[in-house]
C-alpha cells in the first residue's frame, strides 16, 4: 500500500521526523492545560483567599522541603466519606497562591486539607517531636529538630519579592513589612499584630505556635502554616449551586 | 552473538596519528572557569545548602579538570575515529547497576520504616525521614538507574544501528559525567532538604538548568549520530529513543519554569500555582511515565529483542501505528492523576478518555515485541535473559492494562490516595523498566568486554527468579492493602457513621507493608547478584569460560524497514 511508503520520509530525514514527534506530543498539551490560564470559570470566585503571612510562607517551605506531600494531601473530594471525614471539599480557589500546588497524590497519612484549628498548637508540637507519642500506630516520621532548629528568614523580604514576581497579590507595605510581620506573628504580645492583622485579615493569629518563648523555631512556623490551612474560605457566604462556581 | 566494535568502513587511523577527541580543550577551559564560578558562587551565598550544593560542583568541575589535563598531557585522552565510542557506554552500564543497588535500598529503607517506624526513624537524623528519602528513592531508580540504562543503550543501539561513532568527540563524556553530575545534585540537594515539591520534579532551579545544559547535549550527540549514519532509514528503536529525549526536554524546561528567590539561593517558587500548576505537574508527571519509562524502553526493547532471539521485529506496520498513536495520545493521560480534585471536569474526562484509548498503542507495542520470538520461543525455556525480557513484556502489557482501568473516574474514587497506585507503578518499574533494562544489559556486557557470554547463567536463572518472585509479592501486597485502605475509608456503620477512623486503616496495612519491604528487599538481592555476575564476567579471563566459538558477527540492525 502506497500509504506506508510516505512514512519512509519521516525514517530517512531526522529533521521532520523530529518535527512529527513535536508536533504530535504538543496537541494535547495545548488543548488541555492552555484554556486553564484563560477559562474565568477555572478558579471559583470566594471570600477570604489571601496571600501568606510570612510566618505561615516560611512554614509552608518547611512543609515542602520535608516532603510532607509525599504522604499526606490537600485536596478533599466531594465523596460522600471525604467530606464527612475531612469538611468541606476543597475549591480551586484555595490554592490559587499556592507555588507550588500541594495537592499530593498519596494518603500514607490523613488529608491536611482542612487541618487548621481542629488540633490546638500543643498537640501539633508534641505530634510533630514524637507522632507516636499521641497516635501509638503512627507510621509517620519524627521531627524533633524542627523545635530545635531557630528559623532562618534572612531572606523573607526575597521570598515575597519572588512570590509577587510569579503573580502572588503581595502589597509593596507587606514586602517591606515582612520581617516585622513574621516576628509579630510568633509572639503573642506583640504590638506590631495589629498592623499584621490590617496587612493580612482579622484572622490572622499571633501565638507562640511551638511553646517556646525564647526563640522563633521552624516549630513555630510550620505549625503556623498547619493551623491556617482549609480556614481562610467563608463557606457561609460560598454558594456551591451558583451558576459562576458551577465547573 | 557478539557485535563488532569496529567500523569497517573508516579508513583505519594509523597509531602515530591519534589526537585527543575535539573539544577537549575547550572543555578543560569551561571547567576550569565552571570551577572558578562555583567556588565563587559558593563564597558568596549566605544559603547553606546553596553553598553546599555549589561546592560540590566546584568539586566536580576540579574533578573534570585534573582528569582532562592529565588525559591531554599524558597523551592517554586519544580518539579511535575507526572505533565505536563503547568506553562510555561500558561507564554508563557500570553506573546503571550502582545506581540501581542505590535506589532500590532506598527503597527498601523507606518500606521498613512504614513497617517498622519505631526501628528506622532516628530522630536526631532529621534528614534519613522519608519525606527526603522518597525523592531520592523515586529520583533514585528513575532518573540514576533508569536514566543511566537509557543514555547507555542509546549509545550501544544508535551506532550499532547507524553504522556510525558516535557524534560530538568529547561530548558523550561529558553527557555522561554531566549526567552524574545531575543525580548527585539532586541527591545530596534532598537529603538536605533542596527540593521544589513536585512529585517526580523535586530537582531544584540550578539542578534543573544542569540538566538541560547536558540534555542538550544528549540530544546533539545523538542526532549527530545519526545525521552520520550510513544506513539510508533510521531504525525504529532510534524514533523512540528521539521521542523520548525531544519530549523530555519540552516537558522539564515547561514544568520547572520558576523565580529563583535569590541568585544565590536554593529556593524557588514555581512561575504556575494551584489548579493549573497541578494539570502541569501531571502533564509532566504522567509524560515523564509515558516517554521516559515507556519510549525509551520500548526502544531497548525494539533492539534487544530482536538481537538475543535473533527474529525481525513482528511488525514493521504496527510499529508504526502504535509509534504516533502512543506518542501522541499518552501526553493527554495526565489528569486521569487529578480526578475528582478541584480541576474542572471536562479536563478530567478527556484526560480519562484518552487514557482509556491508550490501552491499544501500549498493547501494540507489547504485541510487536512479544511476537517477535514467533519461531523462537523455546528461547523461553534455554535462555533466562530472554525470559527475563518477556517478562518484562508481560508487566508492560499487565501495567498498561491496569492504568487505563485506574483512569476511570469510578475506579478512580477508590483507588486514588492508595496504595494500589504505588503496586500500580511498581508492576510497571520493577517489572517492565527493571526487566528490560536487566535483559539489555545481560545482553551487552558480553558484547563490551568481549566475552563469550555472561559468567554463570545460573545465577542469571537465580536473579530471575528471585526478582519475579519479589515483584508479585510486592504488587500482590499493595492491591490487599490499597483496595482494603480505599474500602476502609468509605464504610459506613448501619447507622451511618464514617466505620474506621484514619488510624485504623493505617495499622491494618501492617503485614502487607512488612510483604512489600520483603518483595523489595528480594528484588534488591537480585539485582546484587547481577552486579557480582558482572563483575565476574569482566574480571574473569575468557580463557576460563568455555572456549570460544566464532562470534556471528552480523551488522546489528535487525529488521530494519522490512515490511
Amino acid at each position: 500500500m502506497s500509504l506506508w511508503k510516505h512514512h519512509a520520509k519521516f525514517e530517512r530525514h531526522s529533521l521532520l521526523l523530529i518535527i512529527g514527534i513535536v508536533v504530535v506530543v504538543s496537541i494535547g498539551g495545548l488543548i488541555e492545560i492552555a484554556p486553564l490560564f484563560w477559562l474565568q470559570s477555572t478558579v471559583e470566585k470566594v471570600e477570604g483567599v489571601r496571600p501568606y503571612t510570612p510566618l505561615e510562607l516560611t512554614g509552608r517551605d518547611i512543609y515542602v522541603r520535608e516532603g510532607c506531600y509525599l504522604c499526606h494531601s490537600q485536596m478533599i473530594r466531594p465523596l460522600r466519606d471525604e467530606v464527612e471525614r475531612y469538611g468541606h471539599y476543597s475549591l480551586a480557589a484555595e490554592s490559587m497562591y499556592d507555588h507550588p500546588f500541594q495537592w499530593g497524590s498519596k494518603r500514607t497519612g490523613p488529608d491536611l486539607a482542612r487541618v487548621g484549628g481542629k488540633y490546638s498548637d500543643s498537640w501539633h508540637r508534641d505530634h510533630l517531636i514524637d507522632p507516636r507519642s499521641v497516635v501509638p500506630e503512627s507510621v509517620m516520621p519524627p521531627y524533633k529538630f524542627l523545635a530545635e532548629k531557630e528559623l532562618d528568614y534572612g531572606d523573607i523580604v526575597d521570598r515575597l519579592k519572588a512570590q509577587h514576581a510569579v503573580g502572588v497579590p503581595y502589597t509593596a507595605d507587606m514586602i517591606a513589612n515582612a520581617k516585622k510581620d513574621l516576628e509579630a506573628q510568633a509572639d503573642p504580645f506583640s504590638t506590631d499584630a495589629v498592623a499584621l492583622r490590617a496587612r493580612y485579615g482579622e484572622k490572622v493569629a499571633n501565638r507562640d505556635f511551638d511553646g517556646d518563648p525564647n526563640k522563633i523555631t521552624e516549630m513555630d512556623a510550620l505549625v503556623a502554616y498547619l493551623q491556617m490551612l482549609g480556614t481562610m474560605v467563608d463557606f457561609k457566604s460560598y454558594k456551591p449551586q451558583s451558576p459562576e462556581n458551577q465547573r | 552473538m557478539s557485535a563488532p566494535s569496529t567500523l569497517n568502513a573508516s579508513p583505519s587511523a594509523g597509531p602515530g596519528s591519534a589526537s585527543p577527541p575535539a573539544g577537549s580543550g575547550a572543555l578543560l577551559i569551561i571547567s576550569v572557569v565552571s570551577a572558578f564560578l562555583a567556588i565563587l558562587g559558593a563564597g558568596l551565598s549566605h544559603d547553606p545548602i546553596f553553598r553546599m550544593q555549589a561546592g560540590t560542583f566546584a568539586l566536580a568541575a576540579v574533578l573534570a579538570s585534573f582528569a582532562l589535563t592529565s588525559g591531554l598531557s599524558g597523551a592517554k585522552l586519544l580518539d579511535h575515529p575507526g572505533e565505536y565510542s563503547d568506553n562510555v557506554i561500558k561507564a554508563g552500564v557500570i553506573a546503571t547497576m550502582f545506581w540501581a543497588a542505590a535506589g532500590l535500598l532506598a527503597g527498601v529503607l523507606i518500606a521498613a520504616q512504614l513497617s517498622w517506624p519505631r526501628i528506622f526513624y532516628f530522630p536526631e537524623a532529621g534528614w534519613l525521614n522519608f519525606g527526603r528519602l522518597r525523592p531520592l528513592h523515586t529520583s533514585g531508580v528513575i532518573f540514576a538507574f533508569g536514566g543511566n540504562a537509557l543514555i547507555a543503550t542509546s549509545f550501544w543501539v544508535v551506532q550499532r544501528t547507524c553504522k556510525a561513532r558516535l557524534a560530538g568527540g568529547i561530548t558523550p563524556w561529558f553527557v555522561f559525567w554531566g549526567y552524574q553530575l545531575f543525580i548527585v545534585l539532586a541527591a545530596t540537594g534532598y537529603l538536605m532538604g533542596a527540593t521544589q515539591g513536585k512529585e517526580y520534579a523535586e530537582p531544584v532551579w540550578y539542578t534543573d538548568l544542569w540538566l538541560t545544559i547536558v540534555w542538550v547535549a544528549y540530544l546533539l550527540v545523538f542526532l549527530g549520530t545519526i545525521w552520520k549514519r550510513k544506513e539510508p532509514h533510521i531504525y525504529v528503536a532510534n524514533w523512540f529513543y528521539l521521542a523520548f529525549i525531544v519530549t523530555i526536554a519540552l516537558l522539564h524546561l515547561v514544568n520547572n519554569a520558576a523565580v529563583p528567590v535569590g541568585p544565590l539561593n536554593h529556593l524557588s517558587y514555581g512561575v504556575m500555582a494551584g489548579v493549573q500548576d497541578a494539570l502541569t505537574q501531571w502533564w509532566y508527571g504522567h509524560n515523564a511515565v509515558g516517554f521516559f519509562l515507556t519510549a525509551g524502553f520500548l526502544a531497548m526493547m525494539y533492539y534487544f529483542v530482536p538481537k538475543r532471539v535473533e527474529r525481525p521485529v513482528f511488525s514493521y506496520r504496527l510499529s508504526i501505528v502504535h509509534f504516533w498513536a502512543l506518542i501522541f495520545i499518552y501526553i493527554w493521560a495526565g489528569p486521569h492523576h487529578l480526578h475528582y480534585t478541584a480541576l474542572p471536569q471536562w479536563a478530567q474526562t478527556l484526560g480519562m478518555t484518552f487514557s482509556i484509548m491508550l490501552w491499544m498503542p501500549s498493547w501494540g507495542g507489547m504485541i510487536n515485541g512479544l511476537m517477535t520470538l514467533s519461531g523462537a520461543w523455546d528461547k523461553l525455556r534455554t535462555d533466562p535473559v530472554v525470559r527475563m525480557m518477556v517478562v518484562a513484556m508481560a508487566f508492560y502489557g499487565m501495567a498498561t492494562f491496569e492504568g487505563p482501568v485506574l483512569s476511570i473516574r469510578a475506579v478512580n474514587a477508590l483507588s486514588h490516595y492508595t496504595d494500589w497506585t504505588i503496586g500500580h507503578v511498581h508492576a510497571g518499574a520493577l517489572g517492565w523498566n527493571g526487566f528490560i533494562t536487566f535483559g539489555a544489559i545481560y545482553c551487552m556486557v558480553p558484547w563490551l568486554w568481549k566475552k563469550k557470554e555472561m559468567y554463570s547463567t545460573k545465577l542469571i536463572e537465580w536473579h530471575f527468579w528471585i526478582a519475579t518472585t519479589g515483584i508479585l509479592l510486592y504488587i500482590a501486597a499493595m492491591w490487599v492493602s490499597g483496595i482494603m485502605e480505599g474500602l476502609m475509608w468509605r464504610e459506613y456503620t448501619p447507622q451511618g457513621f464514617l466505620a474506621y477512623s484514619f488510624i485504623e486503616t493505617v495499622s491494618a496495612k501492617h503485614i502487607e507493608n512488612v510483604i512489600r519491604t520483603i518483595g523489595g528487599l528480594m528484588f534488591l538481592s537480585g539485582a546484587l547478584i547481577m552486579i557480582f555476575n558482572i563483575w565476574k564476567t569482566i574480571t574473569t579471563p575468557d580463557a576460563e569460560l568455555a572456549p570460544a566459538a566464532p562470534t556471528n558477527d552480523a551488522p546489528a540492525a535487525p529488521a530494519t524497514v522490512i515490511a
